[in-house]
C-alpha cells in the first residue's frame, strides 16, 4: 500500500485580522497551522497502513516554511514527506495547484506505484474544494469525495469500498484503485505521535522539489501564468443600510415588551402573519 | 494569486479574448436533481443566469441530465418556468444514480458541444464535486461558493464575488481568457424566481450512450438520511437562532418551544455548536449553512460578520441582545435589549395567545 496525503499549511484562521484602514490581510504574527481538514486525511491515512502495511507520503506544496507541516505529520507517524517549493509556484489558483501535485505525485508513482491520494475535504483559507477533484481528474484517478470511511479494501482484486457523502444520503461506492479519496472532517481522532516518531521527525530529511525536479516541464502551466482565474478586486463587504427599530424597554415587563413585539411585527409583516398563521 | 489579495483597488479589464473563445456564447445552469427532484438551488441559479443573460443579451441554458426522460420531463418544464430559454437533456441507463465518473463526461460533452461562455452549480456536495472535475477537464477556471455574479462592463466577462477570510472581505475573480468561466453558488444565496409556467422554451435532447460495462464505480447501496429537522435549515420560513448569550445548553430548549409555536426550526452560532450545544448541521454562517428565511429571530447572538453573511438574506430579524452596542442591532429589523433568557418565553406566550385568538375568531 502506498498513500499519499495532500496537506497544505494555512494561517490560523482564527487568528486573522483586517487592517481597519487599509483594508488589507495582517498576516504578521499570524501562526502558520496544517490544514485542520487535512489532519483527518492524515490519520486515516495512517490507520489503513497500519492495517495493511505500506507507506505513507506526506505531500505539500508551499514557501521553505511550510516545511513545519511535514515534520508535524512524520512526527505524528508519517513514513516520508516531500516539500514541493518553488518561486514559481506563486500565485497558484486550484487549476496550477492541482496541476503541480499531480505532477508531484506521478514522480512519487515512479518510485514506488501509488494506490490511494488522499486529501482533506477544504481547506480553511482558499476553501474551494476543488483541489482534489482536479488532482483526480488529472491522474485519471477515480474519484470519492467526502468520504466518512473507508470500509473495505482487496488488496487482491485492486478495489476499494468506501460510505461517501451525497445529497440526501450516504453513498455506498466501490471502486478501482488506483483511488483519490476527499475525506471528511470528525470522521476519526488523531493519535498522538510517538517517541521514536517525534526523535524521527525532528531529524528526518524532508525532501524539497524544486519545478524541475517535480518533473513540471511547462513553467506556463503552473503560478500566476497557469492560473485561469485572476483577483481583481478586493474590498470590505458593504456596512448596512439601516439599524434596527429599537422597541422600549425601560420600565417594561417582558410580557409587556413581547406583546409589543407580536403586535408590531404583525401590523407592519402581514406575510409573516400569514406563514405564522398557516402553520398553526 | 495568496499574494494579490493585498491589492485592494478595482483594475480596469481591458483586453483582448482570443478569438477562438469567441464561439463560446450564453449562459448555463446545472440542473442537479436526485431521482426526479430538483434541488431548489438550480432554480435560484437559474433566477440568477436569467439576470445575466439579459445583460449580455444571449440565450439562458439549463441543463439536465439523468436515466429517465419520463421522470425529467417536468424538471425540464420548471426549468424553463424559471427562466431557461434551452434545455439540453441528456440520458442515459448509466446516469441513475450520481456517479462523478460519468457526470463529468456527459457535461463536458455537453460544453464541447455547445459551448457556453459560463457555466453555474450550485455549490452542493454533489455541485462542488462535479464542478471541480469538470473545470479541471475543460482546463478552465472555477470560482466557489460565490455571494454575487455580475458582469464586467469592460469585457464582458463573468465577475465572480467571494467572501474571503472567513467573511471579513469580499473579492471579485475573473476567469478572463479561458472559456466556459465557471462559478459554484451556496444554496440561499440567491433569491427563488417567481416560476412562470406560461413560459416557452426548447428543449434539446440528446443520448449519452456508454453501457454500465464499461463504467469502473459501482454504487452498491444509497442509505437515506433520517428525516432530521436540522438538516432543513437552509429552506426554513422561521428561524429561532441562539448564540452564547443563551447562557447554557438547557436554556436552548425555550428556542425549541417557541419554534414548535411558530412552526420554526432553530439555528445557532458557532460557539454553541462547538460547545456541542445543538448538532453541527444547525450552524448559521460562513462556515455553517446560508439561510433566507422571512423572519429570524437572533437570541443572545452578537452579530459576527461570520454570522452575518449566512443570514443576511432574511426580510425581518428580531435581534434580542443585553448589550445595546451589539453589530446584530447594526442590521436587525427590530431591536430588543433584554435578556433573551426571560423574554424568549414571553414572546413564545405572546405568540400563542395571539394565535389562539385569531382562530377563535375564525
Ligand atoms: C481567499 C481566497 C479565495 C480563493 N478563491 C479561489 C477560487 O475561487 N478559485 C480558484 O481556483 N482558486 C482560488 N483561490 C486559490 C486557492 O486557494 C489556491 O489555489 C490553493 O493553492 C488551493 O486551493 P484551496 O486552498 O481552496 O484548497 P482546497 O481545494 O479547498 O483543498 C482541498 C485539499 O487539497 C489539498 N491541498 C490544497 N492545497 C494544497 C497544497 N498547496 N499542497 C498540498 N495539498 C493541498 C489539501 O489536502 C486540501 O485539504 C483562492 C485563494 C484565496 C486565499
Ligand atoms: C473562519 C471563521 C469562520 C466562522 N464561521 C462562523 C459561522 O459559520 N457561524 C457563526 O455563527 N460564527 C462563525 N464564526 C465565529 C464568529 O466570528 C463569532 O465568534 C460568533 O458568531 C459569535 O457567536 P455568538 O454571537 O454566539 O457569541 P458572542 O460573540 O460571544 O456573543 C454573545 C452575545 O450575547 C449577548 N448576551 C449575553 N447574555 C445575554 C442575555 N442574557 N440575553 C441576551 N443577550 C445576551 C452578548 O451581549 C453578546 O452580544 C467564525 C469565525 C471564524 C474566524
Amino acid at each position: 500500500m502506498h498513500i499519499v496525503v495532500c496537506i497544505k499549511q494555512v494561517p490560523d484562521s482564527a487568528q486573522i485580522r483586517i487592517h481597519p484602514v487599509t483594508n488589507t490581510i495582517m498576516r504578521q504574527g499570524v501562526p502558520a497551522i496544517v490544514n485542520p481538514y487535512d489532519l483527518f486525511a492524515l490519520e486515516e491515512a495512517l490507520r489503513v497502513r497500519d492495517r495493511l502495511g505500506g507507506r505513507v507520503t506526506v505531500l505539500t506544496m508551499g514557501p521553505p516554511t511550510a516545511e513545519a507541516a511535514l515534520r508535524k505529520a512524520l512526527s505524528i507517524g508519517a513514513d516520508d514527506a516531500v516539500l514541493l517549493t518553488d518561486r514559481m509556484f506563486a500565485g497558484s489558483d486550484t487549476l496550477a495547484t492541482s496541476f503541480a501535485l499531480s505532477t508531484a505525485i506521478r514522480k512519487l508513482n515512479d518510485e514506488l506505484p501509488v494506490d490511494i491520494v488522499i486529501t482533506g475535504k477544504q481547506t480553511i483559507d482558499g476553501d474551494t474544494a476543488q483541489v482534489g477533484p482536479g488532482i483526480a481528474i488529472r491522474l485519471g484517478f477515480n474519484l470519492l469525495t467526502y468520504v466518512s470511511q473507508i470500509e473495505d479494501i482487496d488488496l487482491e482484486a485492486r478495489r476499494i469500498r468506501v460510505h461517501r457523502r451525497a445529497e440526501g444520503g450516504v453513498q455506498v461506492i466501490d471502486t478501482p484503485m488506483p483511488c483519490l479519496i476527499t475525506l471528511l472532517e470528525g470522521v476519526n481522532t488523531l493519535r498522538h505521535g510517538s517517541l521514536p516518531d517525534m526523535f524521527r521527525a525532528a531529524r528526518a530529511e524532508v525532501r524539497r522539489w524544486s519545478r524541475e525536479d517535480a518533473g513540471i516541464e511547462d513553467p506556463s502551466r503552473i503560478g500566476l501564468k497557469g492560473s485561469p482565474t485572476v483577483v481583481t478586486r478586493v474590498f470590505a463587504p458593504k456596512p448596512s443600510a439601516d439599524p434596527a427599530e429599537q422597541l422600549a424597554v425601560e420600565g417594561r415587563g417582558a410580557g409587556e415588551i413581547a406583546v409589543d413585539m407580536v403586535e408590531r411585527l404583525f401590523a407592519e409583516h402581514a406575510e409573516v402573519e400569514r406563514l405564522i398563521h398557516g402553520h398553526a | 494569486m495568496n499574494d494579490k489579495t493585498e491589492d485592494s483597488k478595482p483594475k480596469g479589464r481591458r483586453f483582448k479574448l482570443d478569438p477562438s473563445l469567441e464561439v463560446y456564447k450564453g449562459i448555463w445552469v446545472f440542473v442537479e436533481q436526485e431521482r426526479g427532484q430538483a434541488h431548489p438551488v438550480s432554480w435560484e441559479l437559474l433566477g440568477e443566469g436569467r439576470k445575466l443573460a439579459d445583460r449580455l443579451e444571449v440565450p439562458l441554458g439549463a441543463v439536465v441530465v439523468g436515466a429517465d426522460e419520463a421522470l425529467l420531463e417536468p424538471i425540464c418544464s420548471d426549468a424553463i418556468g424559471y427562466g431557461a430559454d434551452l434545455v439540453y437533456l441528456s440520458t442515459g441507463e448509466v446516469l441513475t444514480d450520481y456517479r462523478n465518473e460519468i457526470y463529468t463526461q456527459a457535461l463536458t460533452a455537453l460544453v464541447n458541444e455547445h459551448k457556453p461562455e459560463i457555466l453555474l452549480l450550485g455549490a452542493t456536495t454533489l455541485g462542488r464535486d462535479l464542478a471541480g472535475s469538470v473545470a479541471t477537464t475543460l482546463g478552465t477556471g472555477l470560482t466557489a461558493d460565490c455571494t454575487e455574479l455580475d458582469i464586467d462592463p469592460d469585457n464582458r466577462s463573468l465577475m465572480a464575488t467571494r467572501p474571503t477570510f472567513g467573511g471579513s472581505l469580499l473579492c471579485t475573480i475573473q476567469t478572463l481568457n479561458y472559456r466556459p468561466q465557471m462559478a459554484t453558488v451556496r444554496p440561499r444565496v440567491m433569491a427563488m424566481p417567481e416560476a412562470q409556467p406560461e413560459r416557452s422554451g426548447e428543449i434539446v435532447r440528446s443520448r449519452f450512450a456508454l453501457d454500465e460495462a464499461s463504467v469502473l464505480s459501482k454504487v452498491l447501496d444509497f442509505i437515506p438520511d433520517e428525516a432530521r429537522e436540522g438538516a432543513q435549515l437552509p429552506y426554513a420560513e422561521i428561524i429561532v437562532a441562539g448564540g452564547l448569550g443563551m447562557g447554557k445548553p438547557e436554556n436552548f430548549q425555550l428556542l425549541f418551544d417557541l419554534a414548535a409555536v411558530l412552526g420554526a426550526e432553530v439555528g445557532a452560532t458557532r460557539p454553541v455548536v462547538q460547545a456541542g450545544w445543538v448538532e453541527a448541521d444547525r450552524q448559521v454562517g460562513q462556515t455553517g449553512k446560508t439561510v433566507r428565511p422571512r423572519l429570524y429571530i437572533a437570541a443572545g447572538i452578537s452579530g459576527a460578520i461570520q454570522h452575518r453573511v449566512g443570514m443576511e438574506g432574511t426580510d425581518v430579524i428580531i435581534a434580542i441582545n443585553t448589550d445595546p452596542k451589539a453589530p446584530i442591532f447594526d442590521f436587525a429589523t427590530y431591536g430588543i435589549v433584554a435578556d433573551a433568557v426571560q423574554l424568549i418565553p414571553a414572546l413564545t406566550e405572546a405568540f400563542r395567545q395571539r394565535l389562539a385568538v385569531a382562530r377563535a375568531a375564525s
